[in-house]
């Protein structure tokens, strides 16, 4: 297996599928000339074209509906939003026509469209740049929603989201972009949707997250173990589909859950699954559910406030400690 | 201010066609600005062209021209239809009315062919069944069962037909146009002949994604025909209490797109104009912009009086005296086409047709209620779980 960045797994993903299917595109702001806000797609316009390399207008909620107006007549767009932050504006089409249009047609239209982005606090970017959505995204029904923490998880879920026949969002860590790892070079190398991973197996504790807060929790779960105290950390890595077998098992494992999320408290997805552990593994639990989340405020632009207001390792060690009772 | 029913825009780089543009504005400036009210009618068409009755049939068949009659006969009484059975409780939820504009979308989807696309807003069941969406399909949407042509999960506001190119039914104001713009670009992208025409009503013209869209539209020529029913209120807002311009085929001058006028209560004057529109998309000449002044009959969907607090009953009598049904009737009687005796036959037999759809809606079953998780996902074989609602 190749060691490549983030970046040029998602590239890679890209690149074959295009080459795969020519109905798929690639439209949003800077993606062609530029070569993508953030390099992913470097390279693809000069192979590709500029019918299947587009670069728009900034104009999120019109490129966003575009593409719902093309894949409910059969080809498969790859929307990109620069940040998920922009793709707000274009919650209105992502929310009331793509999630709902194979409903409120008696199932007529297939939806075979993936948004992608990324998401969450980078560094020092304030309040209107640094926002995780992927729970507020999952929330409607229609919507898939996926958020890797790998190079190998973004090349293999972005190639499952494109090939799904409905509207998959894949939420990429724009912290994440450069980091390295193994990604295999297999064309069909996909990973496929609802699939959680065991990215450290433990006895003692659960943490249970996704995205880039996956390597908040190892870094946790290494200082914990020179502790003694051996933690598991399952990356959910999709949202909707949820792994809940996954989710179960390493409760009924472990007995004790930190639920560690970047986004809010409020309606969080963390909030779900600490509502689906009460409800479905009750009698498994020796300690109750903590979690761990962004503060719950819009993000402030001074370095130590921003420190201060991410999920921290700190604060995963102490919840830790917290459900272990000691 | 409609001194040219057609405004082709100028390309930036013809300086001369530029200039020209420029003089045309400030002529136009002075009457903009003291332009208080809506236009009354005879304002509104003033500018329509003066044609001979031979000119205004454009040479189409007979029988083109007696289904085009038959086509708004339909709708007239397919709409009261709905309205008794929404009184009488069959009918749920929203449901917007067509009557008064039945000639916008008869006219228009008669310019087009089958194999071209249709989109709309949520007043839309003529458009659905303009586009051959059986009435019994239509009514049974309405009565919200299983044989609706979205089975029952869409009712009056979100209807579809993807065999018919029928493609909704949309119930958020300015949402389906940049959803018609991506069937646009579609038909691009795999080098179709085809067309998509897309409807908004005025007030759908102040959302971004309007404007958003026919930048995109002009920008990449995509073969779109927007047409814009302007029928003079956005639920009971005045349009010239909403916009700061009030002619609306000018909003196209923005993006250097191709628009036009189109009287809106003349079914031939809509297909004259629309005709233009489909050939120069079909041929790569890229969108237009159609402004079609109508006006509708009835209040704005079925919990709002016919008249009242935003417009007058003596405002209404008056319009309805320029009945599109009759206009046209008035012209195929006047040229032989149909007589008075074939309308009134005609209209016992789109009466009867109205009546089984009811008959046929009536006697289909309610959608199973155990169908409620099936059609929300095309993959719903997936490892996970993707509903949460504890319940299956």
């Amino acid at each position: 297996m190749a060691v490549i960045t983030y970046r040029e797994a998602l590239n890679q993903a890209l690149a074959e599928e295009m080459e795969r299917d020519p109905d798929v595109f690639l439209m949003g702001e800077e993606v062609g000339v530029y070569n993508g806000a953030y390099k992913v797609s470097k390279g693809l316009l000069e192979k590709f074209g500029e019918m299947r390399v587009v670069d728009t207008p900034i104009t999120e909620l019109g490129f966003a509906g575009l593409g719902v107006g093309a894949a409910m007549t059969g080809v498969r767009p790859v929307i990109e939003f620069m940040t998920w932050n922009f793709a707000i504006l274009a919650f209105d089409q992502i929310f009331n026509s793509a999630a709902k249009m194979r409903s409120m047609s008696g199932g007529q239209f297939k939806m075979p469209i993936t948004f992608r982005g990324p998401t969450g606090a980078a560094l020092q970017l304030a309040a209107q740049h640094s926002q995780a959505l992927e729970s507020q995204v999952a929330h409607y029904p229609g919507v898939k929603v996926v958020v890797p923490g790998t190079p190998a998880d973004a090349k293999g879920l972005l190639k499952a989201a494109i090939r799904d026949d409905d509207p998959v969002c894949v939420f990429e860590g724009e912290m994440l972009y450069n980091l390295k790892g193994e990604v295999p070079e297999d064309d069909d190398f996909i990973i496929p949707l609802g699939v959680a991973d065991l990215k450290r197996p433990g006895s003692d504790v659960s943490i249970i997250t996704h995205g880039k807060m996956i390597h908040v929790a190892l870094q946790a779960a290494a200082q914990l173990e020179k502790n003694g105290i051996d933690a598991e950390v399952l990356d959910l890595r999709s949202l909707r589909p949820l792994d809940t077998d996954a989710i179960l098992a390493t409760v009924a494992k472990t007995n004790r859950v930190v639920l560690l999320e970047e986004g809010w408290a409020f309606g969080g997805i963390t909030a779900t699954i600490a509502a689906l552990i009460q409800e479905e593994a009750f009698d498994h639990l020796d300690a109750p559910v903590l979690r761990v989340t962004q503060a719950d405020v819009p993000m402030p632009y001074a370095k130590a406030m921003e420190r201060a207001a991410k999920p921290s390792v700190e604060m995963v060690i102490q919840k830790v400690n917290q459900v272990l009772y000691r | 201010m409609l001194k040219k029913r057609t405004h082709e825009a100028a390309p930036a780089e013809d300086t001369a066609a530029a200039t020209e543009s420029v003089a045309h504005a400030e002529d136009q400036a002075p009457e903009a600005a003291v332009q208080e009210a809506a236009p009354d009618r005879e304002a509104m068409t003033a500018e329509k062209p003066a044609l001979s009755d031979e000119e205004r049939l454009q040479g189409l068949e007979p029988e083109k021209l007696r289904k085009m009659m038959y086509d708004m006969l339909l709708a007239r009484r397919f709409e009261e239809k709905v309205a008794e059975a929404y009184a009488l409780g069959k009918i749920g939820g929203f449901c917007h009315l067509y009557i008064g504009q039945e000639a916008v979308a008869v006219g228009a989807i008669h310019a087009q062919t089958p194999d071209d696309y249709v989109m709309t807003a949520y007043r839309e069941h003529v458009h659905a069944l303009q586009c051959g969406v059986t009435p019994g399909a239509v009514m049974a949407e309405l009565y919200g069962r299983a044989d609706g042509c979205s089975k029952g999960k869409g009712g009056s506001m979100h209807m579809f037909d993807a065999e018919k190119n029928y493609l909704g039914g949309h119930g958020i104001v300015g949402g389906q146009i940049p959803l018609a713009l991506g069937v646009a670009w579609k038909i691009k992208y795999r080098q179709e002949e085809r067309v998509i025409q897309v409807y908004c009503g005025e007030a759908a013209v102040n959302q971004g994604a309007f404007h958003e869209s026919l930048n995109m539209a002009a920008l990449w020529k995509v073969p779109m025909i927007l047409i814009v029913e302007n029928n003079r209120f956005g639920m009971g807002t005045a349009w010239e209490r909403a916009s700061s311009l009030y002619d609306i085929y000018q909003k196209a001058t923005a993006y250097a797109m191709p628009s036009a006028v189109a009287d809106g209560m003349d079914v031939l004057d809509m297909y004259r104009v629309t005709k233009e529109a489909v050939d120069r998309a079909r041929a790569g000449g890229g969108p237009t912009l159609i402004e079609a002044r109508t006006y509708r009959f009835v209040g704005h969907s079925m919990s709002d009086p016919v008249s009242g607090v935003y417009r007058t009953k003596e405002d209404v009598e008056k319009e309805k005296g320029n009945d599109p049904i009759r206009i046209f009737a008035d012209l195929l009687a006047r040229q032989n086409i149909l007589s008075q005796e074939e309308l009134e036959q005609m209209d016992e037999e789109v009466k009867r047709v109205s009546e089984e759809s009811a008959d046929f809606a009536e006697k289909s079953p309610e959608p199973a209620v155990d169908e409620l998780y099936t059609e929300i996902y095309a993959t719903e074989d997936v490892n996970g779980r993707l509903y949460f609602d504890g319940r299956r």
